[in-house]
């Protein structure tokens, strides 16, 4: 720690601190639009020019380390002084020469840097009276605008795509005052759409096709929420206006994600109000179709149903979701074995967790977080194409690549973006990832520690051996098995297992006898088919899926936006979804369930999120989290289990989503499926 | 046919690195042999890194690419013990208005050039070089490197040189055409492959250079002195020149005098002298209006500052700079609205647009001249250039930027009646807009 006084106060900092830094860990401004924290520096914008004593020059704030000086003294920082203020007012004044001053009409107007910058630091008036260089506004993409004569050139975007994405699709053309980003691809972009270079615009230069001159900031609500695509929890702040939601965005980085937030995150919200949505419970008539019923016709007849083949002892089939809530999961699971008392509850398991937790049993520490693929000193990717299937995850290794120079090994059966990061790699056929990673050992126990991450290649068997193979490397070994969908590991978790001896989801399919059979938001009959012609079905779902059209009612659902509750992602971090909106004739599936059990005449409890959260948190292993950490929209961590877990019935597949695809939900978005131009199809499957 | 050179030599010239030009030949490597060639890299060959370093340091001689700095202390901040690669980069890059005396040295005496790298090469334990030409010296790339293919055919370059056991390999890489690679990291960029725009100091290209390995990076002119400080010796070549300022050095005198052409003088040789004698006085007899005096970006003299010492301290003396030995010669029919507007086109075209104040500076001063000129000036204009001018001054991310505000400002504040006049004269009838 160096001493280093600033406008006249002495503070402590780390030696090589920015300068920037340093100050604004003391709660001192120096205002930059080119400095980004975690990427490369550029020192372009000349905002943060400071007076240090002994320098005739003024000093670049974003590129100066604190030290002491030559004899000892501290360096003596002016942040403020009349050299400098004038400074920042000269800047501001020529960076608005060719700046258009249209900010009534900008859509960046209410949140943008210059603008605030130019209200605190500039000048009244501009000396400039020559005419602007105007270019045309160019669309790169169908989500990405790019308004050239806006841009002040920070270079923000390019670092975040090259650096953060590991994408590289932004770059500059020309040169001096006609100098201006371009696309990779000469007049569009190719690119993974993630719209970072949105968020990190300072200015309203790079505009999000999906949300431009809709509404202005200040007349939306700002609900921060969880996706609801992939498993990573990525925090997504959704905009919303009059009941609709305008955006998504992360420009808060408040979350897990930090700075990160994927196509799917970023505009993938829109299928809530696509026209398919289904709105009103729907009963199958005489001809195979259906006509609309009202919720109270379809929830009695549902219940006298249930009542009628529990009565019998039947034959119940259910299966869970990977997108509802933990509560909503644990209610299900609660219904189902105490209301039905039937053990066949499962869903689409899409990673093998029993079998890790189970052979992890006894271990201590042994199950990464997503903070720990960013301070890990190695990385080992397996079987997955990891930027496709998990960008955050992805994002967090090469971000601790870019910092921390960790190193970076894949075993894949194709290239992948790790590829460019990484110290080894390895391509297998598919079947020999374990055979890729054991060639591996020399190396890997030359590290200090490691995690692993590994896709649905490796379960059962070889998932016992790869943990064989790390506890052989004697370094401290942690793993993440991948999962598909925001709250797989939590249906998992809640118990939506067959286990016990119950059925699995292809056994319930498969059997000819089953008497009902309740589809809680999943597709199962989209690739299998349904053996009992004179099962009843019930589906809650958002759309006619091929699973819905099989049903006898279908039940119209709430997504992961118009509820509240609690899912826990990949690495087993709890956290809050936030009710955005609602739409017109859907119920949540807790709700749903809670109003069946009630005509049926069941006590399963008080079906509220925060009171089944509460009972979530007292009987479920591990989920006894932080209150604090979750309510503040923080990511709480559960307490793995740490015992046998038996075997379960039934596959576990990936559904091999890419950064484009996510299941049916990305079938019903619009931006989604018009971004689709460069797919990653490593991993990608048919399902 | 006698040999055709830009201009004829003057006999007031002390020929050291010119000493050839005129000589039939001298372009190729017979002929270079044939006048001390290659004798200098001979005598560093058995001679110490340390002590060739130490000559170029009691030479005195300062870099005569712009910013003068020691050589020899340049020399001395390569790591030559580093396990990396070190790489020799000659700055060919001549852009700044009004110099042209690289393109004579590569043009007349490439072989002279070639000597300077390898001596530098064997002080900094350098096995590889590169020669960035500016682009649209087209026609020097392709004479520098039928001098390299000569020196390879010859051994003078390759494997084992000249017996000596000593490994070189030399490269020409073209510029494309921007002014901005001439500054030293943006050069270094370029020549990687990159966008050329400049890079953030520390680390000196000494220490971090190209590929991030210690580079050495010198003029063309600079390296061409090296074989006649090693042949002669540091102190020989110091003596030609003034204390803290050795030598001669090639001097570009361009604008309204009788005799333009490139000139070698030695450091401290009077202006005046350089204007009426070498140069042959004024042009039709004209009055001298004012000098640049070491190409476009640096500021102004006017006429009655021009009795001066032509070496770099007594020049910072009058706020200006040698610079890179451009010396523009204005008499007293220049406007100097539209010399102004002339400079500032180029830095406009020029800047690289990296930083805020050079890219929209440039840009700005030029459209006020531009309007100026064309008719449409303001009372207000001349304070305007003057305050634009003065912030950027300091404040770009590189030197281009004050390249560009230090020749305003002189201009504004020196020739203030020229643009006062311009003013008389809009809706006098004598200009009109756009006119």
């Amino acid at each position: 720690m160096v001493k280093v006084k600033i406008n006249g106060q002495e503070f402590e900092a780390e030696k090589g601190t920015l300068l920037i830094e340093a100050a604004r860990q003391n709660g001192i401004e120096i205002p930059a639009f080119c400095y980004s924290e975690g990427y490369s520096l550029q020192a372009a914008c000349r905002m943060c020019l400071v007076e240090v004593e002994g320098t005739p020059k003024l000093q670049v704030g974003c590129t100066l380390p604190v030290d002491v000086n030559r004899d000892g003294s501290p360096m003596v920082v002016h942040t403020e002084s009349d050299t400098v203020k004038a400074a920042r007012k000269g800047t501001l004044e020529l960076l608005l020469t060719n700046h258009p001053l249209d900010c009534p009409v900008c859509d960046k107007g209410g949140e943008c840097e210059l603008q605030d910058m130019v209200f605190k630091y500039g000048a009244g008036e501009s000396r400039y009276t020559e005419t602007k260089v105007h270019t045309p506004e160019k669309q790169w993409s169908p989500v990405v605008f790019f308004d050239a004569p806006r841009c002040i050139l920070c270079y923000r975007c390019v670092r975040a795509c090259n650096e953060g994405m590991g994408v590289g699709a932004l770059g500059v053309g020309n040169r001096g005052v006609v100098a201006e980003i371009i696309p990779n691809k000469h007049d569009h972009l190719e690119c993974d759409e993630c719209g970072a270079c949105i968020d990190i615009c300072p200015v309203g230069a790079l505009t999000s096709g999906a949300y431009r001159y809709q509404t202005r900031p200040w007349e939306m609500n700002h609900v921060g929420t969880v996706c609801t695509h992939c498993a990573d929890g990525c925090k997504t702040t959704l905009g919303v206006r009059d009941g609709e939601i305008m955006r998504g965005n992360n420009r808060d980085r408040s979350g897990i994600n930090d700075e990160f937030l994927c196509v799917k995150g970023r505009y993938g919200y829109d299928f809530v109000n696509h026209p398919d949505r289904l709105q009103s419970p729907m009963l199958k008539n005489a001809s195979g179709g259906f006509d609309p019923i009202s919720w109270s016709q379809a929830l009695s007849t549902i219940a006298k149903k249930f009542s009628e083949v529990k009565a019998r002892n039947g034959k119940f089939g259910i299966i869970g979701s990977n997108h509802t809530t933990n509560e909503e999961n644990y209610f299900l699971q609660k219904f189902a074995r105490q209301g039905l008392g039937t053990k066949n509850i499962d869903h689409h398991r899409t990673g093998d967790l029993a079998t890790l937790f189970d052979a992890l049993s006894g271990k201590t520490n042994a199950l990464a977080t997503t903070g720990d693929l960013y301070t890990a000193k190695s990385v080992l990717v397996v079987g997955t194409d990891l930027s496709q299937q998990h960008p955050l995850l992805a994002f967090q290794a090469r971000a601790n690549y870019r910092h921390h120079a960790a190193h970076i090994y894949t075993v894949t059966t194709g290239e992948v973006r790790e590829d460019h990061q990484a110290i080894a790699k390895v391509r297998v056929q598919k079947g020999g990832e374990l055979a890729g990673v054991e060639s591996l050992a020399d190396k890997l126990k030359a590290e200090a520690d490691l995690v692993i991450v590994f896709g649905d290649a490796i379960q059962g068997d070889t998932l016992r051996k790869l943990i064989a193979f790390g506890d052989s490397l004697g370094i401290p070994v942690k793993y993440i098995a991948l999962v598909d969908y925001s709250n797989s590991r939590g249906a998992f978790d809640m118990g939506l297992t067959p286990k016990d001896g119950g059925l699995s989801r292809e056994q319930m399919l498969a059997a000819a006898d089953l008497d009902v059979l309740w589809v809680v938001g999943a597709n199962p009959l989209k690739s299998a088919s349904l053996s009992s012609a004179s099962a009843f079905v019930v589906v809650n779902e958002m759309f006619m899926t091929e699973t819905a059209k099989r049903a006898d009612i279908v039940l119209p659902s709430a997504s992961a936006y118009e509820k509240n509750g609690t899912v826990t992602n990949v690495t087993g971090e709890v956290q809050k979804l936030k009710q955005a909106i609602k739409v017109m004739g859907t119920k949540t599936d807790l709700e749903i369930a809670g109003s069946i059990a009630k005509e049926m005449g069941l006590n399963l409890g008080i079906w509220l999120p925060d009171k089944m959260l509460e009972e979530i948190r007292s009987t479920v292993h591990g989920y006894n989290v932080a209150m604090p950490i979750l309510s503040t929209g923080g990511a709480a961590p559960t307490q793995p289990l740490n015992g046998r877990v038996a075997a379960l019935p039934g596959t576990i597949s990936s559904a091999g989503d890419t950064l484009f695809t996510s299941g049916t939900l990305s079938r019903y978005s619009k931006t989604l499926n018009s971004v689709m131009e460069a797919p990653g199809a490593l991993y990608a499957k048919e399902n | 046919m006698a040999k055709q050179l830009y201009n004829e030599p003057s006999p007031l010239e002390t020929l050291v690195i010119s000493k050839n030009f005129r000589k039939e030949g001298s372009e190729t490597l017979d002929g270079y042999l044939a006048n001390d060639g290659f004798k200098a890299f001979l005598k560093a060959k058995e001679m110490t890194p340390e002590a060739i370093i130490e000559e170029v340091k009691t030479s005195a001689l300062r870099g005569r690419g712009g910013a003068g700095f020691p050589t020899g202390l340049k020399w001395s901040f390569v790591p030559r013990t580093s396990p990396k690669p070190k790489y020799i980069v000659v700055n060919a890059d001549e852009s700044e208005p009004g110099t042209c005396k690289d393109r004579l040295l590569m043009e007349y005496d490439p072989h002279q050039l070639i000597e300077g790298i390898l001596i530098a090469g064997l002080a900094m334990d350098s096995h590889k070089g590169y020669i960035y030409i500016r682009g649209e010296y087209r026609f020097l790339i392709e004479s520098m490197n039928r001098a390299i293919a000569e020196a390879y055919q010859r051994g003078y370059l390759g494997k084992n040189i000249a017996g000596t056991g000593f490994d070189f390999d030399l490269y020409t890489h073209s510029g494309a055409g921007a002014y901005e690679c001439g500054e030293e990291t943006a050069l270094l960029d370029s020549l990687e492959g990159k966008r050329g725009v400049p890079r953030m100091k520390p680390p000196f290209p000494a220490v971090a250079g190209a590929w991030a390995c210690p580079t050495l990076l010198n003029n063309v002119e600079t390296f061409a002195t090296i074989p006649a400080i090693i042949r002669d010796g540091g102190a020989a070549y110091a003596a030609l020149g003034i204390p803290k300022a050795g030598g001669t050095r090639l001097l570009c005198i361009s604008g309204h005098v009788n005799k333009p052409g490139v000139y070698e003088i030695p450091l401290g040789y009077n202006m005046m002298t350089a204007i009426n004698e070498l140069a042959g006085g004024m042009r039709g007899g004209k009055k001298l209006k004012a000098v640049v005096p070491g190409g476009s970006s640096c500021p102004i003299l006017r006429a009655d500052e021009c009795d001066v010492a032509m070496d770099y301290d007594s020049i910072a003396k009058l706020g200006s700079m040698m610079g890179s030995g451009g010396m523009v010669v204005l008499d007293e029919t220049t406007d100097m609205v539209k010399f102004a507007l002339r400079i500032m086109r180029f830095y406009a075209h020029e800047s690289c647009g990296w930083c805020i104040p050079c890219r929209e500076g440039t840009t700005w001063l030029k459209k006020i001249l531009q309007r100026f000129d064309d008719g449409g000036g303001r009372k207000d204009d001349v304070r305007v250039l003057g305050e634009v001018s003065k912030n950027m001054l300091g404040r770009t991310f590189c030197a281009l930027g004050d390249a560009a505000a230090m020749p305003t400002i002189s201009i504004v504040e020196k020739f203030s009646e020229d643009f006062d006049k311009r003013l008389a004269m809009q809706g006098s009838g004598l200009v009109t807009i756009n006119g």
